[in-house]
């Protein structure tokens, strides 16, 4: 059982790097809208038009 | 009736000194959705001085939106509050909208003092400005989202320890070994039911401060209590700890919440268009001659307005100069414009089609025609927010029953086995756990959300959270005409009598006018190659002349067409939308226009009726068009030449004989009605107050979406009922077992998840169902 050892604190680091993706992705506004990128993927033009060729 | 409902609340208010209307349990998603965010803003930024407006009138008045207001008796407490401010003139509060108005004559420091007066009754405030709005909804969703993260991480490494100790109880586990484990669990449990747990246990705290309780109260004392006996056990080496159970109810409960807050805050977000109904600006001419232009707020009873062609008039006043057409759609629903002169009273929000006119300023801002719309709008609101959900009507006797429950399974542990406190505790927290309301909390959300989801595919937009429940108790429909059951667009009707070369010069003339007809001449005759006509002159009240190839040609009035030709052709009645061509004062010919029906009206009516919903047409416009329209789709009870009021009045009274009322409108002049019935409906053409009066909004032309939102609103509704019994049908099992102390924390987490998953799946089957055509 000796290895419960590492195995607990390597699942719960996995687990933990997982939420803080997640807090960090909030914090990134990346759930402000939900809606809107759904929509905006439909749409033709770039919102950033890629730089134009030199 | 508002003014008996807010006395009746007043003496409630000094007897009892809580919220009466509410009852003893207050809806819990209500205040928990919005942690205290006022409060934050009090801090960062004390002083509201910067969002105070000054008033022409000398005084001050600033805007606020004031949170967690549960009922009419709060507004009468913060009204008499701000208003016992030495040189406060008004406070208003709006309880839709949680928005309230102060005005003062003074310094803009009084600002702070309202504020802290607010803040001090415990109602956090913040200076009304929809940027800021929508800006702390965002922090609270983010709130409950970490908080959802936090117990979802925090429930499945939980469980996946939990799964360890439970088949090591069949295996060769040490006690040691499983202490290990138990530990481990109140390692990660412990923190994150002190970080997830944060919007129950404030919900729950401040109903509790108010004396009274709700839906987190017994979810907060479960969890609590799961997670403290749990943590005892542990430190005994004992066998029992629910730490899995306490994390993924909250894991649970934050999702349906989670859910709740989003449908709120979409429904907020679009009821903050009444502001942009606001015209900027305004012309007048003042005293010296000069025109200049003022901003809104400024203008004045008594002033000069200059209203251009095809501007909106943005006050009520006394036509002084010009002579033009009036376009009073948006406040009567009527198709045709009106002839206004000198002399003629104007109304704010219609349209100078014609001529431009000089209007002397009677009423302003709320004082005019528009102003009482939107009051009567507000105050129908007011009413159906007394509206109570079907989760807080159960939960009102649910969270009773279940303390009940809990507290004599406590009680008779003692009782029964010689006074020893701990297996009374742990019975009673099992009870706590197993009857946490899941089925409540998480299913009516996923049900509303599903719905919803569902019904923006079909082009219906769900405005209110609540809305999908109101609809499907509705038993009577009332339509409004114009935009409604018709398309709003007045189309030419084609006939023999006029030829192509006729329409063609017709056209060409109406191409130089704003009149609905000419318009409409203009998109009939689109494709075709139009003659140019030159020297166009419009006759004000008359019609349109000009030369075509040569030959002068009048378009417009029958008897000013051809005022030499004899008696007037058969056919031309007062209130037929047509109009007459007259080429080098030959026989004219002429043109008939209609109101086209929405393409399927006729059928989602009949259909109406075989559902056994009773149908009715009220509108704003003239008698004939109104009884054509009627016998046209089938509706037998018709009203023509309805004011605002009337509609409203009309609703109140089917309501009072019982009826549940669905209003269909799209005019300015239907937002009131809208507002005061128990569901509605516009199509995303109507005007902007009505669209946000409105709980659904569909698009497009047909008017099947009525149809489909109903099936689907009613479908919602008994999907949550048999969860509801699901959830009864199950605590009817668990609970004896929790009683008689027998869930072990197994149990107790595969009856919670299962239960569920069970809610959940059902309100998914909203989503597969198949569309009835």
């Amino acid at each position: 059982m000796e290895v419960l050892v590492y195995l607990i604190p390597a699942a719960l680091f996995l687990g933990l790097l997982g939420l803080a993706g997640f807090l960090w992705a909030l914090r990134n506004g990346q759930f402000e809208d939900l809606d809107g990128a759904a929509m905006r993927i439909l749409n033709e033009d770039p919102e950033d038009p890629p730089a134009p060729d030199r | 009736m508002t003014a008996r409902v807010i006395k009746h609340d007043q003496q409630h208010l000094f007897t009892a000194g809580c919220c009466p209307l509410s009852g003893l349990v207050e809806t819990a998603t209500e205040t928990a959705v919005r942690p205290a965010f006022a409060a934050d803003w009090a801090r960062e930024t004390a002083d509201p001085s910067a969002f105070v407006k000054r008033r022409d009138a000398g005084g001050q008045s600033l805007s606020l939106m004031v949170e967690n207001l549960s009922c009419a008796a709060c507004i009468v407490k913060i009204e008499r509050a701000v208003l016992a401010l030495p040189g406060v003139s008004k406070a208003r509060l709006n309880m839709s909208t949680r928005r309230m108005v102060v005005e003062w004559q003074g310094s803009a420091g009084l600002g702070l003092d309202i504020v802290e007066t607010v803040t001090g009754l415990g109602y956090p405030v913040a200076p009304y400005n929809p940027e800021i709005l929508r800006k702390h909804d965002d922090k609270a969703h983010k709130q409950l989202l970490a908080a959802m993260a936090v117990a979802g991480f925090a429930a499945s490494n939980v469980m996946l320890l939990s799964v360890a100790i439970w088949s090591g109880a069949f295996s060769d586990m040490t006690d040691l070994t499983r202490t290990l484990f138990h530990w481990v669990s109140a390692l990660i449990a412990l923190p994150a039911i002190a970080f997830a747990g944060q919007p129950f246990f404030r919900s729950a705290f401040r109903a509790l401060r108010r004396g009274g309780v709700n839906m987190d109260v017994p979810i907060s004392l479960a969890v609590l209590m799961a997670a403290g006996m749990s943590l005892y056990q542990t430190m005994h080496g004992g066998a029992h700890a629910y730490f899995d159970a306490s994390v993924g109810l909250l894991f649970f409960l934050l999702i349906g919440r989670y859910l709740d807050a989003r449908a709120r805050a979409q429904a907020r977000t679009t009821a903050e268009h009444l502001i942009t109904l606001n015209a900027l600006a305004a012309t007048i001419t003042d005293n010296q001659g000069q025109t200049r232009s003022i901003p809104m707020d400024q203008l004045k009873p008594g002033m000069q307005l200059v209203v251009a062609s095809g501007q909106r008039i943005a006050a009520d006043g006394v036509i002084t100069s010009g002579r033009s057409e009036i376009d009073c759609g948006l406040l009567t629903g009527e198709t045709m414009p009106v002839d206004a002169a000198v002399g003629d009273r104007v109304y704010a929000g219609t349209l100078n089609l014609g001529n431009p006119l000089g209007v002397r300023v009677e009423a302003v801002a709320a004082d005019t025609l528009l102003g009482e719309i939107v009051r009567l709008v507000e105050m129908a609101e007011q009413g159906r927010a007394k509206y109570v959900r079907i989760a807080d009507r159960a939960a009102r006797i649910y969270v009773p029953v279940v303390h009940v429950i809990a507290a004599a399974t406590f009680i008779g542990w003692m009782w029964f086995n010689g006074g020893l406190w701990e297996p009374a505790l742990m019975a009673a927290v099992a009870v706590l756990i197993i009857t946490c309301p899941c089925a409540l909390a998480l299913a009516v959300p996923v049900v509303q959300v599903v719905a919803t989801g569902t019904l923006l595919r079909r082009g219906v937009v769900v405005k209110s959270a609540d809305g999908l429940e109101r609809l499907a108790e509705c038993d009577y429909v009332v339509f409004d005409k114009t935009g409604t059951l018709t398309s709003g667009k007045i189309a030419l009707t084609p006939s023999a009598a006029c030829s192509e070369a006729d329409l063609q010069t017709a056209a060409a003339l109406a191409g130089h006018s704003q009149h609905p007809l000419c318009r409409a001449l203009v998109r009939a005759a689109d494709g075709f190659e139009l003659p140019l006509a030159s020297d166009v002159r419009e006759v004000q009240g008359r019609g349109l002349v000009a030369i075509v190839d040569g030959k002068s040609v009048r378009l417009g009035r029958a008897d000013w067409v051809c005022p030499t030709e004899g008696p007037v052709p058969p056919g031309a009645a007062d209130d037929c939308l047509e109009t007459w061509l007259s080429i080098d004062g030959a026989v004219p010919v002429r043109f008939v226009f209609s109101d086209q029906l929405r393409s399927d009206a006729r059928q989602v009516i009949a259909a109406l009726q075989a559902q056994n919903i009773r149908v009715e047409l009220i509108s704003g416009d003239r008698e004939t068009p109104t009884r054509a329209i009627a016998q046209a789709v089938g509706i037998g009870q018709w009203t023509a030449g309805a004011l605002p009021a009337q509609k409203v009045a009309r609703i109140r009274h089917l309501a009072s004989l019982g009826h549940r009322v669905l209003m269909v409108g799209d005019g300015l002049n239907d937002a009131p009605a809208l507002a005061s019935g128990h569901a509605s409906l516009s199509p995303a053409t109507a005007a902007d107050i009505s669209q946000t009066a409105a709980d659904f909004l569909f698009q497009g032309e047909p008017l099947r979406p009525l149809i489909g939102t109903i099936e689907i609103a009613r479908r919602a509704r008994r999907i949550v009922w048999q969860n509801f019994a699901l959830a009864i049908a199950y605590n009817f099992c668990a609970v004896p077992l929790a009683v008689a102390g027998l869930a072990t924390p197994l149990i107790a987490a595969i009856a919670m998840s299962s239960s569920s998953l069970l809610v959940t799946m059902n309100a998914l089957r909203l989503k597969y169902h198949r569309q009835q055509d």
